[in-house]
């Protein structure tokens, strides 16, 4: 039954060529027709794509007749392409046999790249190497094969080189599809078991899950239970994608589709979850389910009051297709009613903050970019703390145990010095260095996850001239020397500006801010006192003078219409301010404050 | 807003100059001296295109550089306008004049013509900082122009200074401003050094030159109040200074959101709550009124609202401050006027918006001009 069936994904870096491959696979097995096709058709967020990046997975059934004669399904599961959406990565994984590893003829191997191999690899996948853009004058495919096998083991002659752009190696590549990626097995006389590896939010529909059956089968009208919610539905419609979604009477197992119950609620649907059907329901879920878990944690905050309903509204559409976003209501003295944020990671933060204010039209403050504390008080109770305003005073405090992540950063050797001194100063614990060839080198490195959503990123590349990258995965809570340092403007501390941080840092993050604001904020009335403080203890302090002189000078026949639309445009200005207390501070100085350089 | 309107002002600009001092933003011309009688021409032909007014009650011809043109083509402007308009008794006809340009025989022409008032662009008494302001007289030649000016005939004597650039140290400003009141002069206009778009000035400072500094230029404005202060005179507005009785007429009237008249290239004019201005590239204006055409370039209506706002933001830079009732009663509520009235920058009192630390005067214009309307 299955034996025709080959289920697979592509891993790949950015801009390494997944979704042209993708496009040019359709193209190839007439699934879609060269002129019919939006480009790049499997990313289908404008955001995705101006950033070239995946956030939502995809699967697309495409018939292929082979040289031998037969014809097989060929199932092409999309991966999302970001370290934020390694579960989303894995679990999709799960949903597959084998994978195409896509690399760049003219960059080689990336992090990202890496540790997704390596989950896949961990899940068992044949994996077929693919050197891309071949046909590029930069292109280098001896030295990259030989990267590419000693990374998954192999010889450089197993990897095949093509052009997705030019179509030069396409055919040889879907033969090794089909000749290299086993069939899946699964008995379709077994209780149903399907694995949901993503879902989204269609308005008229409501929930859509994408489903890779395992065991069993799955019918339009069958009664389901989703194991780990428990939630009973029946379902409404079974299908297919080929691109276009086409209804089936049922999936067997090694299929791979879609499943419409008419739920409306994203949070019962959840990605890792398995369907059963309830008239032979498995005894046993699908290995690998998590519930989602927000690693990052920010403020954010409509810079016009009024924008608070709005802001609400946004993010619970935003929720609606992504469950693993999680906020609720936070007030902060300096800046008003918003949300505390929970993204899976930094880019997650990014994208997110970037669609509400680009598809909302919102203006938004953000505070800095903060981790889940673990602080167990002196009555022995263990609190959660996502923000530093949660954080007990230090005497009721009996420790603090923070996040670590294994970093896996990918660099020319070059660099290695560099990359390690980076890594030291953000209190990293070396792992692994590992020479992938004599150019490239594989550094790995256990960090606080606190010191990585701190502008690690930029630094890296900054450092590196932009040839290091870098991938983490959570590797538990370690207990730290952690102190809250609070910034004070005019005597009132600045919620938004409070920080939990490792005590060797306090000073550096404290005179840093302290410095940082008296460029920022602008000179008002009076003096103010800008201070860093640890409880009582001030650690740092600096002072934006009184401003002596606000008056033109001259304001003569010929300068009244002038200054007075100057004075007005000056007075719009102002609105871009927030009051903290009774001082002004302009609303980019939340966000440039906090891009301290190292020193 | 009384019965009687006040007698209108009139404004007449001469754009020519010697060369473009780096800091000045007007409508000037340098090297065009060619066009100077066709320009006179054309002003006198703009006078009789206005449409009618009552007696002036002030002139101000500025500039530019009106002193360097011939007295003659000066005083035929003056006439003119008295043939189209007429003048009020008394009326103050002042003319801007650069010190070099000065001479006994110049001044007499002037004032036997009609000229009452002359004020001089001094800058400094420092020959440092009137190089830097690229002036072209020396500080000594500022030391006899009152006496000069007042045995010609002129009623009322004004030095014009300018405080802040880079290479003036504050005991040079100092030396600056008691030079002045030792010359004299009926009236002190002290200035501090602006930024302004467009200029050589603007130029320099974005390509890393050292600008005015705010502080120091803050500290000299109080030394120039304490030193004029002491020596007699009233400060009357921000940064004008006189003998009782000696006050700019022209301007005290633009302040007060009053008529003026304008004549010539760039110039701006006000009438019954429309502010209007002219071309400010010659050729243009040239052609424009050859072809019988007046060279306005622009108007903007101010009423209602709008225009009580303009008066008190305009009021507000007299020491006496405004009186406007409406206004002042929206800004005793509004929040941050209060940070302002709590840090006695300004005063409201009976309706009299009046500031008590002139440094601060854009901090409470900025206030004034965002009040809503009453009822709004």
């Amino acid at each position: 039954m299955t034996t025709r069936i080959r289920n697979f994904s592509i891993i790949a870096h950015i801009d390494h060529g997944k979704s042209t491959l993708a496009d040019r696979l359709l193209e190839r097995t007439g699934a879609i027709t060269a002129r019919d096709m939006k480009e790049q058709l499997l990313d289908s967020m404008d955001l995705e794509r101006e950033r070239g990046i995946t956030i939502k997975a995809r699967a697309v059934r495409i018939l292929y007749s082979a040289a031998d004669g037969e014809t097989y399904e060929l199932n092409l599961i999309d991966t999302p392409g970001h370290v934020d959406f390694s579960y989303e990565v894995a679990r999709s994984l799960d949903a597959v046999e084998g994978a195409l590893l896509v690399v760049d003829a003219t960059q080689g191997v990336e992090a990202q790249t890496l540790a997704n191999t390596y989950l896949a690899i961990e899940a068992g996948l044949e994996i077929v190497p693919v050197i891309n853009k071949i046909d590029l004058p930069a292109a280098e495919p001896e030295r990259v094969a030989e990267e590419v096998a000693s990374i998954i083991g192999g010889t450089p002659e197993e990897v095949l080189q093509i052009s997705a752009k030019t179509g030069e190696g396409i055919d040889e590549l879907l033969e090794a599809i089909v000749a290299r990626f086993p069939a899946p097995g699964g008995n379709p006389t077994d209780p149903l078991r399907a694995l949901i590896f993503d879902s989204y939010f269609d308005q008229y529909r409501g929930v859509v899950c994408y489903i890779r059956v395992m065991d069993g089968t799955l019918g339009k009208g069958d009664a389901v239970r989703f194991m780990a919610t428990g939630l009973l539905e029946h379902a409404d419609e079974v299908g297919i994608l080929t691109p276009e979604a086409v209804q089936v009477a049922s999936l067997g197992p090694g299929e791979s589709g879609y499943l419409i119950t008419g739920v409306k609620d994203i949070d019962l649907i959840r990605v890792g979850d398995t369907v059963t059907r309830t008239d032979r329901a498995a005894t046993e879920p699908l290995p690998g389910y998590q519930e989602p878990k927000p690693m990052v944690f920010s403020g954010l905050f409509p810079v016009e009051g009024d924008d608070f309903e709005r802001l609400r509204d946004a993010l619970e559409k935003l929720r609606l297709n992504d469950a693993s976003l999680s906020y609720e209501p936070e007030t902060s003295a300096a800046l008003g009613f918003g949300f505390r944020c929970g993204f899976l990671g930094l880019l997650h933060m990014e994208i997110v903050r970037e669609r509400l204010e680009r598809e909302y039209d919102l203006d938004l403050v953000s505070t800095a970019p903060s981790v889940a504390y673990l602080a167990t008080q002196v009555t022995g109770e263990v609190l959660e703390v996502r923000s530093p305003q949660d954080l007990p005073q230090p005497n009721a405090l009996a420790g603090i145990e923070e996040p670590y992540v294994k970093v896996m950063m990918l660099a020319p050797s070059e660099y290695v010095g560099t990359v390690m001194e980076l890594a030291q100063q953000r209190r990293g614990i070396l792992g692994e260095l590992n020479y992938l060839s004599p150019e490239r080198v594989e550094i790995d490195y256990e960090i606080p996850l606190a010191e990585i959503v701190f502008d690690f990123f930029d630094q890296l590349k900054s450092r590196t001239r932009g040839y290091a990258s870098l991938d983490y995965e959570p590797v538990g809570y370690r207990p730290a020397e952690l102190a809250k340092v609070d910034i004070l403007l005019n005597g009132q501390p600045v919620d938004a500006f409070s920080t939990i941080i490792h005590k060797d840092k306090a000073y550096v993050y404290g005179s840093g801010m302290t410095k940082r604001l008296q460029e920022l904020i602008p000179r008002q009335m009076f003096d103010i006192p800008i201070q860093a403080a640890i409880g009582s203890r001030v650690i740092a302090r600096e002072t934006v003078k009184a401003k002596r002189k606000d008056v033109t000078a001259k304001c003569y026949g010929g300068d009244i219409s002038r200054k007075r639309k100057l004075l007005e445009r000056q007075k719009e200005g102002k609105k871009r301010m927030k009051m903290v207390g009774s001082v002004e501070v302009p609303n980019d100085a939340f966000i440039d404050a906090l891009k301290i350089e190292d020193s | 807003m009384t019965g009687q309107p006040d007698p209108a002002g009139c404004y007449v600009h001469v754009p020519f100059c010697a060369r473009v001092c780096p800091y000045c933003d007007f409508a000037v011309v340098a090297g065009r001296d060619e066009l100077i009688d066709r320009y006179f021409e054309a002003l006198l032909a703009e006078i009789t295109m206005e449409p009618e007014a009552g007696p002036l009650g002030s002139v101000f011809v500025g500039g530019g550089t009106p002193s360097r043109v011939r007295p003659d083509l000066l005083t035929a402007v003056v006439a003119g306008l008295r043939d189209r308009f007429g003048l009020v008794d008394g009326a103050e006809v002042t003319l801007e004049a650069n010190p070099e340009d000065w001479s006994p025989e110049r001044a007499a022409q002037l004032a036997r013509g009609g000229f009452s008032r002359v004020s001089f662009g001094a800058q400094s008494f420092d020959d440092g900082v009137l190089a830097e302001l690229g002036r072209l007289h020396r500080a000594v030649e500022l030391e006899r122009l009152v006496d000069d000016s007042r045995a010609a005939g002129f009623a009322s004597v004004s030095l014009d200074l300018i405080f802040g650039s880079w290479s003036e140290s504050p005991e040079s400003w100092h030396a600056t401003v008691e030079r002045a009141i030792a010359a004299g002069p009926d009236h002190v206009s002290t200035y501090a050094l602006t930024v302004e778009r467009g200029t050589e000035l603007s130029r320099q400072v974005a390509a890393g030159a050292p600008g005015p500094d705010a502080d120091d230029q803050a500290d000299k404005y109080t030394v120039a109040v304490e030193l004029l202060t002491g020596a007699g005179y009233v400060h009357y507005e921000v940064s004008n200074f006189a003998r009782p009785g000696h006050e700019c007429e022209y301007n005290r009237n633009t302040w007060a959101q009053g008529d003026y008249l304008a004549f010539g290239l760039g110039a701006h004019g006000h009438r019954k709550g429309v502010r209007r201005r002219n071309v400010r590239r010659i050729d243009a204006y040239l052609e424009v009124i050859e072809s019988g055409q007046r060279p306005e370039a622009g108007t903007e209506h101010i009423t209602g609202w709008d225009a009580e706002l303009e008066r008190a933001f305009l009021g507000i830079r007299r020491a006496e401050g405004v009186e406007a009732p409406e206004v002042a009663a929206a800004l005793a509520d509004d929040f941050e006027a209060e940070g302002l009235l709590a840090a006695r920058k300004f005063e409201i009192q009976n309706g009299v918006i009046r500031m008590l630390d002139p440094l601060f005067t854009d901090a409470v214009a900025r206030v004034v001009l965002g009040l809503a309307a009453p009822g709004e």
